[in-house]
């Protein structure tokens, strides 16, 4: 079984999508001991023993805000139908921990790994650069 | 009074649920007893079907039911034609649609032989190689030429050409024109379009409830209720037993509506036969294949102009290629021949075209449904004129600009509508003048442009302009309702693919009832919520769903004002509505006002009497039919730099300026043009569906077909303008494709221009780095 399969129908945890099933859209990143990686290309068996994030654990239900960078991307519109987001999210999360002041070069190199139909990516790439902003201060 | 909420930058409501993953798509749908749906498909483009073979299917382990053709009985029907041709005189249509299953005749690569019900889709999937189907291989039709050729095979046996539609259209008269012209060009034309390519894929999930007797349905369509009212009428079912809910779906861009897919029809039925609830979710091989397309034209034009550069009349004739079936009729080439008049004023006009049959999957609508292909035909013809009478492009543009003064415009041919084309409203030369301004377009070629040439550099510069035909009929409805807590609920027929809708109906409401937005929750796209109206598709939704919420809500605002007068016991003309309230005069905070929600209560009381003559609540339903659509419009210029030895195009900038009537929400409109023009660079430079002599799809993966990623798209800059549609209350027009109609002939303008010393001519659609470096080869002026 996929580990895209795994998170989705076995723990019911459908934030993490699925587009291609063959590692090129992008849609279905996560986390795997905070590395971002494609979890249709993965079985669930290989995660055994590792630490997986999805897009679930970004933003806890009960805590009621959202982290940094999903309150960026609604402040920029860096999203429309919100299919490819999830996957986005986790790619650019993985980024920021690495690079926390990227170029815009940076940002759209990472972009690239992940397809966006929707958004034409501007309102992405301004978000992250939104992200970093706010998350400076701190 | 001055707009509170229309017009304004507001961060959209349904934003938090989507970045959570909170947001509830089709394949998230996970039922009790679910079983599993996977699909056998044709692997040849054309053949005579002799055996399908289940029986070993149907014995592995897990495995609950194949079906075939056979098996359907009375229900195997050909599927019915989504849009009748408009009554055009002396047109040809030959409707052949599509079928659920395959009975006799396979006629693209990817079209469904037998269906599986599987305890997963890994055991359905496996089972697909139990199945052994044996086809006659036929030699397929692709090429749209050959295919018109008196010895290509048939693909429909029943008729004597592979020739689906002929269409004439006419204004003026076009001989008259060229005898008078001063200068004639004739070209030929290559526009091919792409896959809709949305990141989500189709998805059907239904389930039968036998002791309720209802058949609730998720699907990943753009038009549920014309799914939820077909599919009760194939069902034998009330409409009233059939739900079909379109939830958050992950991109539409056309092909989500094409009513049926057989998907749509067989997994219904299928869970209904067995009683559980059934999934099944495309796979991304499946959506190339399976998912409709849109797909190449072929155009002879001819162009005649006076010395000046005045348009004096244009001839078309092309070839549309329509796939294996015609189930969508004629929307695609209409629009093909109806948009090349863009926003020019062409006296003489005929347009001609064939559709033809191919062995190749069905085309229906992609973002923009065949406008790109007329506006890159008149584009690419008034470059090649301004260059041959030495005009500037920009001002033989100007010279041919339909004045301000000339609306409503009525050019007196059909409209895919059925309507005639009617332009509603325009301001064309000020989007010109402004564009031209933006991308400095007079200094980039008198200084910029000859001072980076001589240093060796290949930089070029285009400007485009497009009409958009938008909102057309034949209506949407919507019923807006106060609740007790003073959030009001809005129910609307459309169904939503990332438009926003969530936001900006919300705004059109927030503003009539003085309501904060995210004080407005909007329900669409659930036949439980709102049962009449069409869909989401011709860049629609805002204009005609937004105009009836419009109403809605306007008849909710005299409710609540005929009410409060009465308890309030003062004229309605001294009531204002604002901050969720209804308050005397401007009295503000302190003066005397009830809460909306409070005077909600009132209006659905317990004891007592309801008026006479009222209802109670609330709450109002309206609908909204334009007699036609609103025209929308706009210009793209773009500056590129070419390196002849790559090929490769780098955009620079890229500019537009475009007027979509009265804007609702500029965040959303912006966020539609920037991802229009990704769509359309796409469509420019990266993509295309490349078929072999035999009807195989060589590039049915996303390895193979390439969509612009975030290092390909540039930041489009954006002007607006408003010229408001007289055709409805608020004046919108719709926005959803206008990013994407005139890319294309905008790249061939500038590209040509950056690589002016090659003299090369770009009479194609898509290029590439591959098609421009045979270009570039072949020029024998390389200096």
């Amino acid at each position: 079984m996929l580990l895209s399969d795994f998170l989705r129908q076995t723990l019911g945890l459908t934030g993490t999508h699925v587009g291609c099933e063959h590692g090129v859209c992008g849609a279905c990143t996560i986390l795997l001991d905070g590395e971002a990686a494609r979890s249709c290309l993965m079985f669930a068996v290989q995660a055994h023993g590792h630490e997986v994030t999805t897009v679930e654990g970004l933003s806890p239900e009960n805590a009621g805000e959202l982290h940094p960078l999903q309150a960026a991307f609604r402040q920029s519109h860096a999203l429309q139908c919100g299919f490819c987001t999830p996957g986005i999210l986790m790619t650019l999360v993985a980024l920021l921990r690495d690079h926390p002041d990227p170029s815009e070069r940076e940002i759209r190199e990472t972009l690239s790994g992940n397809l966006c139909r929707c958004t034409g990516y501007q309102n992405i790439v301004d978000a992250v650069k939104l992200a970093c902003d706010a998350t400076l201060p701190r | 009074m001055t707009p509170r909420y229309l017009g304004k930058r507001i961060l959209r409501n349904e934003d938090a649920r989507l970045l959570t993953g909170r947001a509830l798509f089709v394949d998230d749908v996970q039922l009790p007893g679910m079983l599993h749906v996977a699909f056998v498909r044709s692997n040849y483009a054309h053949g005579r079907l002799r055996s399908v073979d289940v029986s070993t299917a149907r014995q592995r382990h897990g495995v609950l039911a194949v079906f075939t053709a056979a098996d359907l009985g009375d229900y195997w029907r050909p599927g019915p034609l989504l849009v009748p041709p408009p009554p055009i005189p002396d047109l040809v249509f030959h409707q052949c649609t599509q079928v659920p299953l395959v009975r006799d005749k396979v006629r693209h690569v990817g079209e469904p032989i037998a269906m599986i019900v599987a305890e997963s889709r890994y055991v359905a999937e496996d089972a697909m190689e139990d199945v052994l189907v044996d086809i006659e291989p036929l030699e397929a039709v692709v090429d749209l030429e050959a295919a018109l050729d008196p010895a290509a095979p048939l693909i429909h046996e029943h008729l004597t050409s592979n020739v689906a539609a002929h269409v004439v259209q006419r204004k003026g008269e076009y001989e008259r024109a060229r005898a008078q012209a001063d200068l004639v060009i004739r070209r030929r034309f290559l526009y091919d379009r792409g896959a809709a390519a949305a990141i989500e894929n189709r998805a059907v999930v239904a389930s039968w409830d036998a002791r309720a007797e209802e058949l609730t349905i998720w699907d990943t369509t753009q038009a549920p209720i014309p799914i939820r009212n077909g599919l009760a009428q194939m069902l034998h079912l009330l409409e009233s037993q059939v739900t079909v809910i379109a939830p958050f779906v992950g991109g539409g861009f056309g092909p989500k509506i094409m009513m049926f897919y057989p998907e749509e029809v067989l997994v219904p039925w299928a869970s209904k036969r067995l009683g559980v609830p059934l999934k099944w979710t495309e796979d991304r091989q499946e959506n190339f294949l399976a998912t409709t397309q849109e797909r190449g034209q072929i155009h002879d034009a001819e162009i005649a102009f006076s010395r000046e550069g005045r348009v004096l009349g244009v001839r078309d004739v092309f070839l549309h290629d329509s796939g294996a079936y015609d189930s969508y009729g004629l929307t695609i080439p209409i629009n093909s021949q109806c948009t090349l008049l863009g926003p020019y004023d062409i006296a003489d006009y005929e347009s001609e075209f064939t559709a033809v049959f191919t062995n190749k999957t069905l085309v229906t609508p992609v973002r923009g449904a065949g406008r790109q292909h007329g506006v890159f035909v008149i584009e690419r013809l008034l470059d090649i004129g301004a260059r041959s009478l030495g005009i500037d492009r920009v001002e033989i543009r100007k010279r041919n600009l339909i004045g301000p003064d000339r609306f409503p415009h009525n050019h007196g041919i059909m409209f895919q509508d059925s309507a005639p084309l009617v332009y509603d409203s325009g301001n064309y030369l000020p989007a010109v003048e402004e564009a031209a301004r933006i991308v400095d377009y007079d200094r980039f070629v008198r200084e910029e442009q000859p001072q980076l040439r001589k240093a060796g550099r290949h930089v070029g510069i285009g400007v485009t302009c497009y009409v958009e035909g938008t909102g057309i009929g034949p209506y949407e409805g919507a019923r807006v309702t106060v609740e007790p807590s003073g959030e009001v609920r809005v129910a609307t027929g459309v169904g939503t693919q990332g438009q926003g809708h969530f936001t900006a109906l919300a705004q059109v409401v927030a503003e009539v009832l003085g309501v904060d937005v995210e004080k407005v929750r909007v329900v669409t796209g659930d036949t439980r919520a709102f049962h009449w109206g069409t869909g989401t598709f011709a860049s629609r939704g805002a204009v005609v769903a937004g105009t009836a919420c419009h109403a809605a809500a306007t008849a909710v605002r005299e409710k609540i004002l005929d009410l409060a007068a009465r308890m309030l016991d003062v004229p309605k003309d001294r009531l204002v509505l604002s901050g969720g309230r209804v308050q005397v005069g401007d009295s503000g905070a302190t003066g005397q006002a009830i809460e909306l929600g409070a005077l909600a209560v009132e209006a659905n009381p317990l004891r007592g009497a309801v008026q006479p003559g009222s209802e109670p609540g609330l709450e109002a339903t309206a609908y909204f039919g334009p007699d036609r659509g609103s025209t929308a419009s706009g210009v793209h210029a773009m500056v590129v730099e070419v390196d002849p030895e790559t090929s490769m195009v780098e955009i620079k900038r890229y500019i537009v300026v475009h007027d979509c009537g009265r804007l609702i929400n500029p965040l959303i409109v912006e966020g539609q043009i920037q991802g229009g023009v990704a769509h359309g660079i796409g469509n420019a430079f990266y993509e295309q569906l490349v078929y072999d002599q035999q009807g195989q799809l060589l590039n049915a993966s996303f390895m193979d077909y390439l969509l612009p990623t975030a290092a390909d798209v540039p930041r489009v800059e954006m002007a607006h303008l408003e010229t408001p549609s007289p055709f409805n209350p608020v004046g919108l027009k719709g926005v959803g494709e206008a990013g994407c109609i005139p890319t294309g002939a905008l790249f061939a303008q500038a590209v040509e221009d950056a690589l002016a010393d090659y003299e090369i001519e770009i009479c194609e659609i898509p290029l590439s780095p591959n098609k421009l470096h045979e270009l570039i080869a072949k020029s024998d002026v390389r200096k």
